[in-house]
């Protein structure tokens, strides 16, 4: 094996930053689950808060993408 | 697929190669004026808008036919979104907001197609989206209430000490927002390409034997089909939501 210790480390950096997406998995689930559990508990209520879903669940995601951001940036622009 | 020198050298994916930006015609270094397939895929896009709108609404019949029913139900989904997210008073820029969506749309699922090129996954692109909705929603926001916009910030339903502290979240947090808006698109597309891609070179090596690769790549195109509208959905609606905070500043 070649290379050098700034490619190892970057590298290792770029896995360790892909961590951060499970963190937006779970929030991501967190948003969808307590939308059927309400969806669940008051159907005609659901219809109406289909966007407030979508929302919560782009602003969740936004983290984990940022950390996968990260690691492209460690990956190839490093 | 797999001979000795491949084997060899172990397992070579290369699945950001696909992003690669260079001149359509020609080999020559990219410049500034060379036509690059970005530009190329973005017109096929821009075409591809135009005609689906213009042939869709041709006919103006009481009656639709299938095509003008897919346009008319895309243009009342994004009409009811600006108007339910946004008020009534944002439908002045709904041409804008469905000039948008129908781009990132076309643009997302046109990438879809084998060997084709994805616009909408270069964060040129849509920080360029991003940007221009951060903008003008900014210029909007203060040509309609004056320095009065700034009660965004400035939260009148928080206790008293607790406002500066939240004013600083607040405005870091509307900073923030074409950094996500553009990335969430960008990174959601790029990842889905080249999960794609290396399951694709997961079956390239196996040869014909690889029926789980296989299994995956549709599986994993359904998902990505799915994801394309979904982004092109979420990033609408934020634009959406973008507005009523220009819109109603208070809270």
């Amino acid at each position: 094996m070649e290379g050098d210790l700034n490619t190892m480390g970057a590298l290792i950096g770029a896995g360790l930053a892909c961590t951060g997406m499970g963190g937006a998995a779970i929030g991501v689930g967190h948003v969808a689950g307590n939308y059927l559990a309400g969806a669940l508990r008051n159907p005609s209520a659901a219809q109406s808060q289909t966007a407030m879903l979508f929302i919560g669940i782009a602003f969740a995601e936004a983290f984990g993408i940022f950390s996968f951001l990260v690691a492209l940036l460690l990956m190839f622009a490093l | 697929m797999a001979t000795e020198t491949e084997a060899q050298k172990g397992l070579e994916i290369h699945p950001m190669d696909q992003f690669l930006i260079k001149p359509v015609l020609g080999d020559g270094p990219l410049v500034w004026y060379s036509f690059s397939n970005t530009a190329m895929w973005m017109a096929i896009t821009l075409v591809g808008v135009i005609i689906f709108l213009v042939v869709g609404t041709r006919k103006k019949s009481y009656v639709p036919d299938r095509f003008q029913m897919v346009v008319e139900l895309i243009y009342g989904f994004v009409r009811n979104m600006v108007q339910d997210v946004a008020g009534r008073d944002a439908l002045p820029f709904f041409p804008y907001i469905m000039t948008a969506f129908m781009f990132v749309i076309f643009s997302n699922v046109l990438g879809l197609i084998p060997m084709s090129f994805t616009p909408t996954s270069h964060i040129a692109v849509t920080a360029t989206l991003a940007l221009t909705v951060f903008i003008s929603v900014t210029v909007i926001g203060f040509v309609k209430h004056g320095l009065g916009f700034l009660g965004l910030f400035w939260i009148s339903s928080a206790p008293l000490p607790l406002r500066p502290v939240l004013a600083v979240i607040e405005v870091m947090s509307y900073f923030v927002r074409p950094i996500s808006h553009s990335i969430r698109l960008a990174g959601n597309m790029m990842a889905g390409h080249a999960m794609i891609k290396v399951f694709a070179a997961f079956a390239g090596v196996m040869g014909l034997g690889a029926f789980v690769p296989i299994i995956a790549i549709s599986a994993v195109y359904g998902l990505e089909l799915l994801v394309a509208f979904i982004q092109a959905y979420v990033f609408t609606i934020l634009t959406c939501v973008y507005l009523k905070d220009a819109l109603h500043p208070q809270h």
